[in-house]
């Protein structure tokens, strides 16, 4: 280093190195060079005083990345190599293994453009760089994710058409459409969505599960991906907090606006991972915590110390926070019932838990599980056993909003499912809770255009081209699950008597035992 | 002698995801490349369309006029993904690292003609801004482009393009130091030789067409600019003057840009193979900016080359005609 160079110090190298590039633009007005910048009605004065978390140069990215990739993909390697999927403890476990690709994996693609569009289109520079480099991560993860999971997709059912399913199968609309609705809303509301929302206050409760349950349940491939990610999360996490502050300090005005956003985005994300619940109570062999666990500590302890902390900038909690916290004891049993009763269309496989793993649930929901969710599935069981293993056929009503089936209970009252209703221009739409009904009340214009699996299948938009439902014979839900691509009988259906089941017994035995 | 390993030896019952074998078929192990980035991007069912655009889906393939029947038909001659592109710039970052150290380590700085560092920084600490203008237009690309094999890359070319920036800021500073950028952006905005240049980033900035705004940037400028800049003023003009530590400096760039170009090529190559359309509609693009990206560039090359200006300028056009020829595009 030369003498000049130590003039400047860190923090004003950084600054040359990011900020110091752009300018106002004169042959091109900045209303069209930048022209997403005020559409939303947040106001900002000063770009300068963003600060940047990180001071990151792209020399010193690629270099710590670089790192990170070498070792991981040595571990990926020798997993597929050794056939490490033999390691896990049990094959119902890969069903959480295929909630991610189906469902976490095309979120990670959708952040990597999302951010590239903004990364594009904020004024300032600094969160212009800092978002960019988050689109950089983000494809990392989709791609990391994907060579992970590969050696499952050999030789288990229910990731082969992962990606084509997420476009079109009726739970993974879920997922799609919260992606989808912050990609499509304007650069601060993408911030506030995914940003400071979904990676700053929920992130703990998609990530940890998924991760420790790899580790739990001996899957070396996803943990390491897991750990390998860690340090680009908490990068994002802090982006996240930065931007909200940002957005409050700039402007009193900026203040209903983004309370506004942080009552929808604390909603949405929170229904989505109810489908993070049901994985953790139901689906992993080896039981890391509760969802009820779980939500105490990352969404219950950790939103109030945020919200305590965001009261002086005239933010409060979300408005959903309290019926949330309701929900704890509910959710997961109630979304694991409706996976059960709709298995046929799902392409992950379904069962009643073990009776060591009902007493497991029992003891961690003592106000819920005995009184109103074990008789319902040691129900199931007996008619399972009895040959009268129930699959449903009708279709459920969605809500508008989350896209979820009609299947949460009224607050307070687990006994009720809640409905709730609004006419706009001349139509019903159908909510599951009153802050669904908020979030389409407040842009209605969008929530009636939500492409709901349901509608789009009695409306005849999903089946192939060429299929004829006048014929006689027509068999609705079989041409739907051609349209899926689902592979029927593999793909879907209880656990018990799959073929996952059978081979990796198969497979085990030949692992464990020599043959004579 | 090779011993083999035994390994309990499993039959698996696919080799990859539906959406890779539709591009490599069903009885072929795709590249980590491959497995990646085919078939990445969702593409039907989208729910809401853009607040921000609402003429179009969230990805739309008509948001460009050029047509393709199928945008995976584009691939990387450089089959990067994250782990593979990462990898290869923590390598060449070592490079530049070592370049930077032995430059400063032997007092190079201080042998270099007084006049020719002078000009060299007048040079090439203003285009700090235009790589970062290539920057916005990239991850602009990416945001907006149909199909991962086209977008992903260009987000790592986005950020490619904010290291050159980078790497000339750091040149600028080692040099001289912060007020050199000082100076260099006070060029960029007011100095006359700049302006044409700068209208051209500026416009290119409301390109609404993502092929469009690709050609502009990344076949029409930096094909010119490149070559002429670095191969002809700092590689070679420079070298003889005794600038050759600055070379050392920009080695990467020069580098950088002879393999990305690779990709460029393949781009517009297989986008010019789909139809006569298409490549009609390149060809007006490129004329259109290749023009004006020469005009643009002249005073630079006057500022750097003097008299030797016009000739490499034309030499270097030629290069890039003869370059896009063989991509596909009429004369």
């Amino acid at each position: 280093m030369d003498t000049q160079v130590k003039k400047l110090g860190l923090k004003e190298r950084y600054a040359a190195m990011t900020r110091g590039l752009g300018w106002e633009t004169t042959y091109q007005p900045m209303e069209k060079v930048y022209p997403y910048a005020t559409y939303e009605g947040i106001k900002i004065h000063d770009w300068d005083k963003w600060v940047d978390p990180f001071r990151m140069t792209m020399d010193a990215y690629w270099k710590y990345q670089g790192e990170k990739e070498k070792k991981l993909y040595a571990v990926i390697d020798a997993f597929q190599q050794n056939n490490g999927f033999l390691g896990i403890t049990d094959a119902r476990y890969v069903n959480a293994v295929k909630l991610f690709i189906q469902g976490v994996s095309p979120l990670e693609y959708y952040a990597h453009r999302g951010f590239a569009q903004v990364g594009r289109h904020f004024v300032g520079e600094g969160l212009r760089v800092a978002c960019q480099m988050q689109s950089l991560d983000e494809i990392r993860h989709y791609q990391t994710q994907t060579h992970a999971i590969s050696t499952y997709n050999k030789y288990f059912n229910g990731m082969h058409h992962s990606l084509h399913w997420f476009d079109r199968v009726w739970y993974l609309s879920v997922p799609k459409s919260f992606f989808e609705d912050a990609l499509t809303a304007g650069p601060f509301e993408y911030l506030t969505s995914i940003s400071f929302s979904f990676e700053y206050v929920l992130t703990n409760l998609l990530f940890v599960p998924f991760m420790s349950g790899a580790a739990y349940n001996g899957d070396l491939a996803t943990v390491t991906f897991g750990f390998s990610a860690q340090s680009d999360e908490s990068r994002h996490m802090t982006l996240g907090i930065e931007a909200i502050k940002f957005m409050l300090e700039q402007d009193p005005d900026n203040v209903p606006i983004v309370q506004r956003w942080i009552d929808k985005w604390f909603w949405r994300g929170y229904r989505v991972l109810t489908l993070v619940g049901m994985m953790m109570d139901y689906m992993l062999p080896k039981r890391v915590m509760s969802w009820r666990e779980a939500w105490e500590i990352y969404g219950e302890q950790n939103g109030r110390a945020l919200f305590r902390d965001l009261a002086r900038y005239g933010i409060r909690e979300p408005k959903g926070w309290l019926d949330a916290i309701d929900g704890k004891d509910h959710i997961s049993h109630q979304a694991w019932n409706t996976f059960y009763n709709y298995n046929a269309a799902a392409p992950f496989h379904t069962w009643v838990p073990t009776d060591e793993e009902l007493d497991w649930l029992s003891a961690k929901y003592p106000n819920s599980f005995d009184q109103y969710y074990r008789p319902r599935l040691e129900f199931y069981r007996e008619q399972h056993r009895a040959g009268n293993r129930f699959y449903n056929k009708t279709l459920p009503m969605l809500c508008t909003v989350c896209q979820i089936p009609m299947l949460f209970t009224e607050p307070g009252d687990p006994t009720t499912i809640c409905y709730r209703e609004t006419d706009y221009q001349g139509d019903k739409y159908h909510f599951c809770s009153d802050h669904c009904k908020e979030i389409f009340e407040n842009e209605p214009e969008k929530y009636v255009q939500s492409w709901l699996p349901v509608h789009q299948i009695y409306q005849g938009n999903c089946f192939k081209p060429g299929v004829d439902p006048t014929q006689p014979g027509f068999d609705p839900l079989m041409a739907v699950f051609d349209y899926y691509d689902l592979d029927f009988g593999r793909d879907n259906l209880d656990f018990e008597g799959s073929e996952d089941q059978k081979h990796f017994a198969a497979w085990r035995g030949q692992a464990l035992q020599n043959t004579v | 002698m090779s011993i083999d390993l035994k390994t309990v030896n499993i039959k698996p019952l696919r080799l990859t995801y539906a959406h890779v074998a539709k591009y490599v078929g069903d009885n072929k192990v795709p590249t980590r490349y491959q497995e990646a980035t085919f078939g990445a991007q969702p593409s039907v069912n989208f729910h809401y369309r853009p607040t921000w655009d609402p003429d179009h889906e969230l990805f739309d393939p008509t948001r460009t006029a050029v047509k393709m029947k199928d945008w995976y038909a584009i691939t990387d001659p450089r089959q990067f993904y994250y782990g593979s592109w990462t990898s290869t710039r923590a390598k060449q970052q070592e490079t530049v690292e070592a370049n930077f150290s032995f430059v400063e380590s032997r007092g190079l700085i201080a042998l270099l003609p007084e006049a020719v560092k002078k000009r060299a920084l007048e040079v090439l600490t203003p285009l700090r801004h235009v790589a970062w203008g290539a920057n916005m237009n990239n991850s602009q690309i990416c945001a907006l482009g149909y199909g991962t094999t086209f977008t992903a890359p260009a987000m790592f070319h986005a950020m490619d393009n904010l290291a050159v920036a980078q790497y000339l800021t750091r040149l600028a500073l080692t040099l001289e130091g912060p007020e050199r950028l000082d100076q260099g952006k006070s060029a960029w905005l007011h100095d006359a030789n700049w302006q044409l240049l700068r209208r051209y980033v500026e416009d290119t900035f409301v390109v609404p067409d993502p092929v469009e705004l690709f050609v502009a940037q990344n076949l029409a400028l930096d094909g010119l600019l490149y070559p002429l800049i670095f191969d002809t003023y700092v590689d070679s003009a420079l070298a003889m003057q005794g600038g050759s530590a600055i070379s050392m400096l920009t080695a990467f760039i020069t580098e950088w840009h002879a393999e990305s170009a690779r990709w460029v090529d393949a781009v517009i190559k297989t986008i010019a193979a789909e139809s006569e359309e298409n490549r009609a509609l390149l060809t007006q693009w490129f004329r259109h900016w290749e023009e004006r990206a020469a005009d643009a560039l002249t005073p630079i090359s006057v500022l750097a080359m003097g008299d030797a200006a016009a000739s490499a300028l034309e030499e270097v056009r030629q290069g890039l005609a003869n370059r896009v020829k063989k991509l596909g595009l009429a004369r």
